[in-house]
């Protein structure tokens, strides 16, 4: 490793973040072959609203993979020394953002703004005055007059900007559309999109479908040039308590929401298919077991379930510091100990749904069937039973996302979430809401804080709900 | 019907163990006293003096499950487990850190709960059921589609903006109603308004559309058609056969949520500063008062076991063909 410019780090919320989308992706080569997967997700990739959601989500989860590139970066060498790292652990995101991250103010600073929030004595007045920030609108020198007019300009480039990415997308789409045989992937409609199914995309190509994803692209565009732009100069959405960027902070949040509401599944999901079928298919005894321990652990209020475990959790890690490295590695403890506590009080209503799902199955004349030739119980639950609930599983897996983001707030609120070294939307509303009172308000750290999460939401949402209405055997009317 | 209500009373003992069991596990068998003494104590003021002191204090000196050193009943009855886990089935919770006797305080705290929680819930089942049938009234038309996609947004924004947000529009900027806080008699009103409304606005999104989805599904059932070719108007359908059948989906939801009521609601009551139960079960977990926590808990999962019980009993009111044996 000597003289590499970084030290890749892999934090076991990496680890697990990057095994999820291995088998998303597993399981999305193996959906491609199933005729009536398919079919469900042409169904998806045909509904506009659902494949903007899914833009807006992609950009989300690219986001957050950025941010789950972790290294340690080398020191300055010294002379006749081995090649030192230091202790911080950044991301990619981080590397990305360096300016963002690094042009930390005083304390709190209004969006756009280019003097500190409150009143401080300066050194060489009896006055006490708003010092002048250090980095926000610092380009415009001592003559602050041209400071509207900078922003005027500034916006529209970065609007023009995001607009000119736009079209030279849109460009290479039709291009790119009337070069390649109809049957080819299309290029550039977003990650999701041709994962989803580039033949389901062929068959919205030109419909509402496609004009939606480029709508929501054009929306992204122009906000990320605008960002991008004004942030050159300013913090477009003020500093906070520190004097940290809100919007750096805002866009690091994203990781958190994402690995809450996805690994919670996926650690919950293995205990809840395994029970849930054996409870349906086995019966007996094993059934009377299983219900037991879900309505046992499901009559405790899910709220002080969490806060007890979570109490637990926190003693544990106090008494045992010898256990992590570094701090960013306690709090990734932390964080994947919150998804399996909440894990643990969700896997219940899985299970219920499953196993009701499975004594219906067990009766029908194809497993019958598979008994009467002698198939083992364990194969017919892994070959006929397992691929009949895949619907379920999926719905709830995209359903419970929303929740669980929103839940991550209020939880880091009630003092039971993440480490509060963790940046997430919960920290950043805890620690925005104290200043509630002041007057004037500083508003801009929770505004920041709940658009984010309200556009993540909206698009998990949506998606779900496009998703449920095509897998729900129910629902298809 | 008595005959179920007692086996249906027997079933939840078990249950109610195992919550017992859990809870124990928890918080003695995961960490050791001595570990959560540590915890509390801070790391400077760590002696193994201190921490004898603060186990006593709180009576985690003794034995976990079987006192060897005790004598005759005592071997059981002398233990952490006995004192303070099965001792919670007689109603005692033992005291918490600040001395005060958790039994009573929770005794006290009912009430401020209850003033918040069940207005709000009454009033948002009126509101979501009312939302909802007028939504299907409209049903396939753009106010329908407009209803849903609000919805979805009001869904979308975590309680926590509503919140923030009331207090400051409506206290704040309009000076309608105090910020926070509580007093008794017919003065808490002013203090209860508020967090009634933002409770019910919260909850509106996702309960609306979830009777939407039950009222949809029964509307294309056979009666509904039947009752449409008697020539019934569409305003007698919905209140006289569909709102009826869909009771039986929507006793499932709701009623299991009533003897929880008691508990209150943590976010609400912290914030508006209304001492019930949800803002004493906040201020433990802030203050690390493991014996507090536990104890609602317990009560807590007492309280979902008798609203499974109730959810039962409500169906044979709503559906003579329910008959419990």
């Amino acid at each position: 490793m000597n003289g590499l410019p970084v030290q890749p780090v892999l934090l076991w919320s990496d680890a697990l973040l990057f095994v999820l989308i291995a088998v998303i992706v597993a399981l999305m080569l193996w959906a491609r072959r199933q005729d009536a997967l398919r079919a469900a997700w042409a169904r998806v990739a045909r509904d506009g609203v659902a494949m903007a959601a899914a833009t807006v989500l992609g950009v989300f989860i690219l986001i957050g993979l950025l941010d789950s590139l972790h290294y340690r970066a080398l020191l300055p060498a010294q002379p006749g020394a081995p090649a030192r790292y230091a202790v911080e652990v950044n991301s990619a995101l981080d590397a990305l953002l360096a300016d963002l991250r690094l042009r930390t103010e005083k304390t709190y600073s209004a969006p756009l703004a280019t003097h500190l929030f409150s009143r401080e004595a300066l050194e060489n007045s009896t006055q006490r005055e708003f010092p002048r920030l250090k980095h926000g609108g610092a380009h415009l020198g001592e003559n602050l007059s041209g400071h509207g007019l900078d922003i005027v300009v500034r916006l529209s480039r970065g609007l023009a900007g995001g607009l000119a990415i736009w079209l030279l997308l849109v460009a290479v789409v039709r291009l790119g559309k009337s070069r390649l045989p109809p049957n080819l992937p299309l290029e550039g409609g977003g990650a999701m999109m041709v994962a989803t199914g580039g033949r389901a995309m062929n068959v919205g190509a030109g419909g509402t479908a496609s004009r939606a994803v480029l709508l929501t692209l054009l929306v992204i565009f122009l906000l990320f040039g605008a960002a991008v732009s004004l942030g050159g100069g300013y913090h477009v959405f003020g500093t906070d308590k520190v004097g940290q960027d809100v919007l750096y902070l805002s866009l690091k949040s994203i990781r958190t929401g994402l690995l809450i509401g996805t690994l919670t599944t996926l650690v919950m999901l293995p205990v809840a298919v395994l029970l849930g079928i054996l409870a349906g298919y086995v019966g007996g005894w094993v059934d009377d077991l299983i219900q037991y321990l879900y309505t046992t652990l499901s009559s405790i209020p899910g709220v002080l379930l969490i806060a007890a475990a979570v109490l637990m959790m926190q003693v544990v890690i106090d008494t045992h510091p010898d256990w992590f490295a570094t701090s960013a590695e306690r709090a990734d403890a932390r964080l994947l100990a919150l998804c399996l506590i909440l894990g643990m009080t969700s896997w219940t209503g899985v299970a219920r749904l499953l196993r009701g799902e499975t004594l219906k199955l067990r009766e029908l004349e194809f497993v019958q069937a598979a008994q009467a030739f002698g198939v083992g119980r364990f194969a017919i639950m892994r070959r006929h039973i397992l691929p009949n609930l895949m619907h379920i599983v999926l719905i709830s897996l995209v359903m419970d996302f929303s929740g669980l983001v929103l839940a991550e707030a209020v939880l880091s609120y009630v003092g039971v979430g993440v480490d509060p070294t963790t940046i997430s939307f919960g920290t950043m509303i805890n620690t925005a809401r104290m200043e509630l009172a002041r007057e004037p308000m500083v508003w801009w750290s929770l505004l920041a804080a709940f658009s984010f999460m309200f556009a993540l939401v909206l698009a998990a949402n949506l998606f779900a709900d496009a998703v449920r209405d095509a897998f729900d055997p129910r629902s298809s009317a | 019907m008595l005959a179920y209500i007692i086996r249906r009373l027997l079933y939840a003992i078990p249950i109610l163990v195992g919550v017992n069991l859990f809870t124990f596990a928890l918080f003695f068998v995961v960490n050791t006293p001595d570990d959560m003494a540590r915890m509390q104590l801070g790391v400077k003021r760590v002696t193994p003096e201190a921490i004898e002191k603060w186990k006593a204090e709180r009576g985690y000196d003794k034995p976990l499950v079987w006192n060897g050193a005790a004598a005759g009943g005592a071997k059981l009855t002398d233990t952490i487990f006995f004192s303070k886990s099965v001792r919670m089935f007689a109603g005692d919770f033992g005291r918490a850190d600040d001395g005060r006797d958790i039994a009573r305080e929770i005794g006290a705290r009912m009430l401020p709960s209850l003033a918040i929680a069940l207005p709000t819930f009454v009033l948002g089942l009126f509101v979501a059921i009312s939302f909802a049938l007028l939504l299907i009234f409209f049903r396939a038309t753009a106010l329908d589609f407009a209803g849903v996609v609000l919805c979805v947004a009001m869904m979308s924004i975590s309680g926590l903006f509503y919140i923030i947000g009331g207090q400051w529009l409506v206290s704040k900027v309009w000076h309608l109603v105090p910020i926070s806080g509580y007093s008794g008699g017919l003065d808490a009103a002013k203090f209860l308004v508020l967090p009634v409304v933002i409770g019910v606005i919260g909850g509106i999104g996702a309960s609306t559309r979830w009777y939407r989805t039950i009222f949809l599904e029964e509307i294309s059932r056979d009666y509904v058609r039947t009752a449409r070719a008697k020539g019934l108007p569409e305003r007698v359908v919905l209140f006289r056969h569909v709102l009826r059948n869909a009771l039986i989906p929507i006793l499932t939801g709701v009623v299991v949520v009533i003897p929880t009521l008691f508990m209150g609601s943590l976010l609400t009551e912290s914030f508006f500063g209304i001492p019930g139960l949800g803002s004493y079960t906040i201020d433990a977990i802030n203050a690390q008062d493991f014996a507090v926590v536990r104890s609602m808990v317990f009560i807590g999962s007492v309280l979902y076991i008798v609203g499974l019980l109730l959810t039962d009993l409500s169906y044979t009111l709503a559906d003579p063909r329910v008959r419990l044996q």
